[in-house]
């Protein structure tokens, strides 16, 4: 295959950036998106110019470091799959396709592709967590928790934090971000001694961090690659009030 | 160097307890003078670094991902192991001891072993409790299955996705840590060297990623949680990241490395599809439970298969060749890792593989389908199937999938005491990045469990007894000389590395030695190949450091410079392994040398000669490296041969 | 009451308020519209004349049509508050971007939708309630009351065709409009239920997307064509 790239090339957070186009022939389908930049990288070295950055890790999908807006959408077409789960046969010979990182105020560019996602780390630092600590823990069955519970809580932890909710929104809210968070620990018992505390900071923290408002496009939950649903949103707008209007925070 | 265990003395069953009576304790008050200084935030290092932040310590912890949360301790699929016995079968610690001791070909430590299978209970309840959502029966109670051939059901699980879990709880409890002051966090940073002063382990030397600017980090005790080397392959199911550069550097100043040539391949892997494969997915293991492992009978199918002439479907029953089932009739497809890995190299070998490469051997479950409808089948395999549809286009429920073995799990790593303590007072090694409670071969479910064990309940115990001896005034500041030294050295490289302008990328140096370790250090070993590894490694080493190509500089983001110095480090790491896959002369677990197999082609161990660990000992550069041996005593356990027959 | 400050200036509290107000003018659009069906009677508006004359004297309506002002300039001012803040949470924009691939149109313009209704409600009071309140509107007689004529002013704006055409334009934004606010609105308030999610989408698109806003727009048109004697 023949592709043509618009990429995104920006020397770092202080400086301007552009699309710039690259020719790639010889493009396998069975080549990972990724692995096409690989090649992109290889060709740029050999022939001394800079190479992509991108951030990239595990290649398979869960640890949620890529993160490319691809041809206008957050991991490109593929529903239900990251940067790097998505393959060129998805595409056809002779295709431009856009690349550019995420785009959000919280977000800032670090260079060409790589963007700073340190925001989701503060967020759950302000309280996506139980405060157990090492070793005081009690037998691990006498806490029951019902099949369905433990199944809904377990498809918003599966959130992997790559940010693809923010970069498909058009407010580039967090919100099935953070709500993946606080309806896992809500649904929960264990969540149950400090939910209400950690809507409060969680939300607050998300605000403080720049984020936009939630419009309920629906935009986050389809390109989500692990398709967390809406259904969390709700779940921590009502812990959000809930909170608000019974905490002993006056 | 005399390398002591400190394995306590007494009954194997109290040896943990009556060391936790005997090791020193910190003041609660005093805690707060000691910095701890965590590299990696794994499920070891994220686990220590909470824990170690809710003692009182103060902790720095390092990891090179933008976020704590993404090490790859992410991707483990299938589940943790734990003897908790809920399902009444027969489980106890003690199995659970024997089964890790055994699986591992007789090759780890007893007491280190047994205390692994002690805690494991303690890990299920501490992650429960942080609101992991672990997989449950209707009635609430926590369910398991039975993993990697185990005759018990022991293993925990969250779907297909257990590693992620566990790592989010320990990243959660991390966070908690970070929100109170305890925890300073370092993302995006890469440690580079380790400062060793007057005898001890003073600090770090890192970078970061971002700016490029060097820093030196000084602590009581360093703390290298940084996974496993399985990237010297180049192609593994490791994370692109994943590298041993932390522990490579560790050893250069006087960390001893035990058993480097330990890797385990994993047998259900997808197989690579072209040379810009960048890296492997694997498979649940799971998948062998239904699925039937089959090649063509002849090569002259097999090459029509590679040309895309005939496809699977178009080969009648007496054409095929289900080797694990002829070979191992009473096991059949349910072999172990290495003796399935090596069947499937073996029909490769003989040109009998399919898909365009040759490499790679079938996994049929067209009679599964049939004997339990597809519905079962999606069922239990749904996510796996349709994750090998992703990647390869193909449908495995019409299409038999296309498997490879995968190098998967380093065995080895640094060699540490039972204190979890390396030759190097003051520097520990947790998780994958010690050589390890897995012998020679690792059972599934097992690698989670010991990253958990080691972070939550052990380095909590053992890192205090060294800090109340050495007491809080023993750490130098970051100008003291050493620190300056290391700096300089640091820098140094990084200029060199980018002085050179060679002709070749990084990766493409990386592919070489890659390919030089799959050939000849990999899942069957000859003496003959592994003095012609030594070889071309030597020549690879000195054409990286002639020819490789890292543009931009020092000072900014340059992905490539991180590349070009882990790699430098995995070339020196890949030739440690040769020597050490060179002078075990016996076949055991993931080591199968060819020269040593039973009539049956079963690995042979040699337990006279070799029941020890081999601990190399770094003499400087391009020497040969100096071998320690620590012989392992057997009083619990008898040694057996495996058979699959 | 600094928590009450504090929540309802946070991003959730905003879309409360944008939430609650949107669903009380939801509402009110049922009363609306209920009371204005009296333009279809064909008694050449007595007993329009009668409602308004209602609707202007109770004094509860009276206290509700302030709330009703005041949700109306909220609501407004809220979404220009929200709008700017989510502009700004993205300052640098996708050199291309295909949103249509993972949303509805209606839910990414509720802004502009919203603003052609608010200069609606400008144009519409202009016509109907300034004139009702402060305009010469004739008089006429029922059963010896007087009734000020607001149906004169009805049929005298509906004579026009291009008046006429705004108005179902504008009906259609409002459709649109609720087609997302009115699910939306449940959703901020952390109603959502397997249940009952259901119904409200059923409500929200068939009945407040298609109905109430056909219904609206059926009124210019019946009187337009009833002034022309067409009908």
């Amino acid at each position: 295959m023949k592709i043509n790239l618009k990429v995104w090339r920006q020397k770092n957070s202080n400086t301007e950036g552009k699309l710039v186009e690259y020719h790639l022939d010889n493009v396998s389908e069975d080549m990972s998106f990724l692995e096409m930049f690989d090649v992109l990288n290889d060709s740029l070295t050999r022939k001394g110019e800079d190479p992509v950055t991108f951030d990239h890790d595990c290649r398979e999908g869960i640890c949620g470091t890529c993160s490319m807006y691809i041809n206008g959408r957050p991991h490109g077409p593929q529903t239900g799959a990251t940067t790097c789960q998505l393959h060129m046969r998805s595409f056809n010979d002779g295709d431009t396709i856009v690349v550019e990182p995420w785009r959000a105020r919280a977000f800032p560019v670090i260079k060409d592709l790589m963007v700073d996602r340190s925001a989701f780390d503060r967020i759950i630092q302000s309280g996506g967590y139980v405060s157990v600590n090492t070793g005081s823990a009690r037998d691990a069955n006498e806490i029951l928790i019902p099949r369905t519970i433990a199944d809904e809580a377990m498809d918003a932890a599966a959130c992997i934090g790559c940010g693809a909710c923010v970069a498909a929104c058009k407010n580039a809210s967090a919100m099935l971000f953070v709500s993946a968070k606080v309806s896992q620990l809500a649904i929960l018992p264990q969540g149950q001694a400090e939910h209400k505390e950690r809507a409060e900071r969680m939300v607050a923290q998300m605000d403080a961090e720049g984020f936009g408002a939630c419009s309920f496009t629906g935009a986050c939950s389809v390109e989500c690659p692990k398709s967390i649903s809406l259904d969390h949103i709700a779940r921590m707008n009502r812990e959000y009030l809930g909170a608000k209007l019974t905490s002993d925070n006056a | 160097m005399k390398l002591e265990s400190k394995i306590p003395e007494g009954p194997l069953a109290e040896k943990w307890a009556r060391q936790k009576f005997s090791l020193k304790l910190v003041n609660p008050a005093n805690k707060r003078k000691y910095d701890i200084i965590v590299v990696g935030t794994g499920l070891a290092g994220a686990s220590a670094a909470a824990s170690l932040a809710e003692l009182g310590y103060n902790v720095k912890a390092f990891c090179f991902q933008d976020s704590p949360r993404r090490a790859h301790s992410i991707a483990a699929q299938g589940g943790i192991n734990a003897a908790k016995n809920y399902q009444n079968d027969g489980d106890s610690v003690f199995r659970l001891f024997y089964d890790t001791i055994k699986g591992g070909d007789y090759r780890a430590r007893e007491g280190n072993v047994y205390r692994l299978a002690e805690v494991s209970v303690n890990i299920i309840d501490q992650c429960v409790a942080q609101g992991v959502p672990f997989a449950r029966e209707y009635g609430g109670l926590l369910a398991n299955r039975s993993f990697g051939g185990s005759q018990v059901s022991r293993t925990f699980y969250a779907r297909g996705q257990t590693g992620q879990q566990l790592l989010l709880g320990a990243y959660s409890a991390l966070s908690r840590q970070v929100s109170t002051g305890k925890v300073k966090l370092y993302p995006r940073t890469e440690m580079l060297d380790l400062v060793v002063e007057g005898g001890k382990a003073r600090g770090i030397i890192t970078r970061n990623l971002v700016t490029g600017k060097i820093e030196s980090h000084s602590g009581h005790a360093v703390l290298l949680c940084t996974g496993g080397y399985g990237n010297v392959f180049y192609l593994s199911t490791n994370a692109m990241g994943s590298n041993a550069t932390a522990a490579w550097r560790a050893h250069k100043k006087g960390a001893v490395f035990g058993n480097p040539c330990f890797t385990q391949i994993h047998p259900t892997c997808i197989p690579v599809s072209g040379h810009y494969q960048s890296k492997l997915t694997l498979m649940s293991e799971s998948l062998r439970n239904d699925g039937r492992v089959w090649a063509p009978k002849s090569k002259e199918d097999a090459q029509k298969i590679q040309k895309g002439q005939l496809r699977a479907n178009d080969l009648s029953e007496d054409a095929r060749d289900y080797f694990l089932e002829r070979r191992y009739p009473s096991f059949g497809n349910l072999v172990p890792r290495d003796v399935a890995s090596r069947n499937a190299k073996y029909v490769c070998d003989e040109g009998r593989g399919v898909s365009k490469t040759g490499l790679a051997v079938y996994l049929d479950f067209a009679d599964a389908i049939k004997r339990d409808g597809k519905k079962t089948i999606e069922a239990k395999y749904g996510n796996l199937f349709e994750m090998y549809e992703k990647i390869t286009g193909e449908n495995p429920y019409e299409t038999p999938m296309m498997i490879y073995p995968a190098v998967h799990y380093t065995m080895g790593g640094l060699w540490v005491d039972y204190n979890l303590m390396t030759s190097i007072p003051g520097l520990y090694a947790l998780g994958e990045a010690n050589f390890s409670d897995h012998g020679a071969n690792r059972l599934g479910a097992s690698a989670l469990m010991q990253g958990l064990a080691d972070g939550y309940f052990v380095i909590p115990y053992t890192v205090g007894d060294y800090l109340a001896n050495i007491g809080p005034a023993d750490k130098i500041p970051v100008d003291a000389p050493a620190f300056k030294e290391a700096e300089k050295k640091v820098h140094e490289q990084i200029d060199r590395l980018l002085a050179i302008k060679g002709e070749r990328p990084v990766d493409d140096l990386h592919k070489e030695l890659g390919h030089i370790m799959w050939e000849y250090c990999g899942m069957a070993r000859t003496a003959e190949g592994l003095q012609i590894a030594r070889e071309k490694i030597k020549a690879l080493k000195k054409e990286f450091w002639s020819n490789v190509k890292v543009l931009g500089d020092s000072q900014e983001m340059n992905q490539a410079l991180e590349q070009a110095s882990r790699v430098a480090d995995f070339i020196e790491l890949g030739a440690l392994m040769v020597e050490d896959a060179l002078n075990r002369n016996e076949s055991c677990g993931g080591h199968f040398r060819e020269e040593y197999q039973t009539p049956d082609g079963e690995a042979l161990r040699d337990d006279a000669n070799y029941a020890y660990v081999a601990a190399w000992e770094y003499q400087g550069d391009d020497q040969p490296e100096l071998l320690n041996k620590e012989m392992l005593e057997f009083e619990n356990v008898k040694l057996t041969q495996r058979s699959y027959k | 009451m600094a928590w009450v400050i504090q929540t309802l200036s946070s991003s959730l509290g905003r879309k409360v308020i944008m939430s609650l107000t949107g669903l009380f003018l939801s509402s009110f659009l049922i009363v609306h519209m209920a009371g204005n069906l009296q333009l279809f009677k064909g008694d050449n508006g007595r007993a329009f004349n009668e409602y308004t004359y209602f609707m202007t004297h109770n004094p509860l309506i009276i206290t509700i049509s302030y709330l009703l002002y005041t949700s109306i300039l909220v609501h407004a001012l809220m979404a220009w508050v929200l709008t700017r803040h989510n502009q700004a949470s993205r300052p640098v924009k996708y050199a291309y971007s295909k949103p249509e691939a993972n949303s509805a149109w209606s839910s990414r313009n509720m802004g502009i939708l919203g603003t052609i209704l608010l200069l609606f409600i400008i144009i519409h009071m202009r016509t109907f309630w300034f004139e009702m309140h402060f305009g010469a509107v004739p008089m006429a007689e029922y059963d010896g009351k007087q009734y000020k004529d607001l149906y004169v002013v009805v049929k005298e704006a509906f004579s026009q065709w291009w008046y006429v055409l705004l108005y179902v334009i504008c009906m259609i934004a409002m459709g649109y409009h609720l087609s997302h606010g009115f699910q939306s609105g449940f959703q901020t308030l952390g109603i959502r239920h397997k249940k009952y999610t259901p119904l409200i989408e059923f409500i929200g698109t068939y009945f407040f997307a298609i109905i109430v806003p056909a219904i609206f727009a059926a009124m210019p048109i019946y009187v337009f064509l009833q002034v022309h004697h067409i009908i």
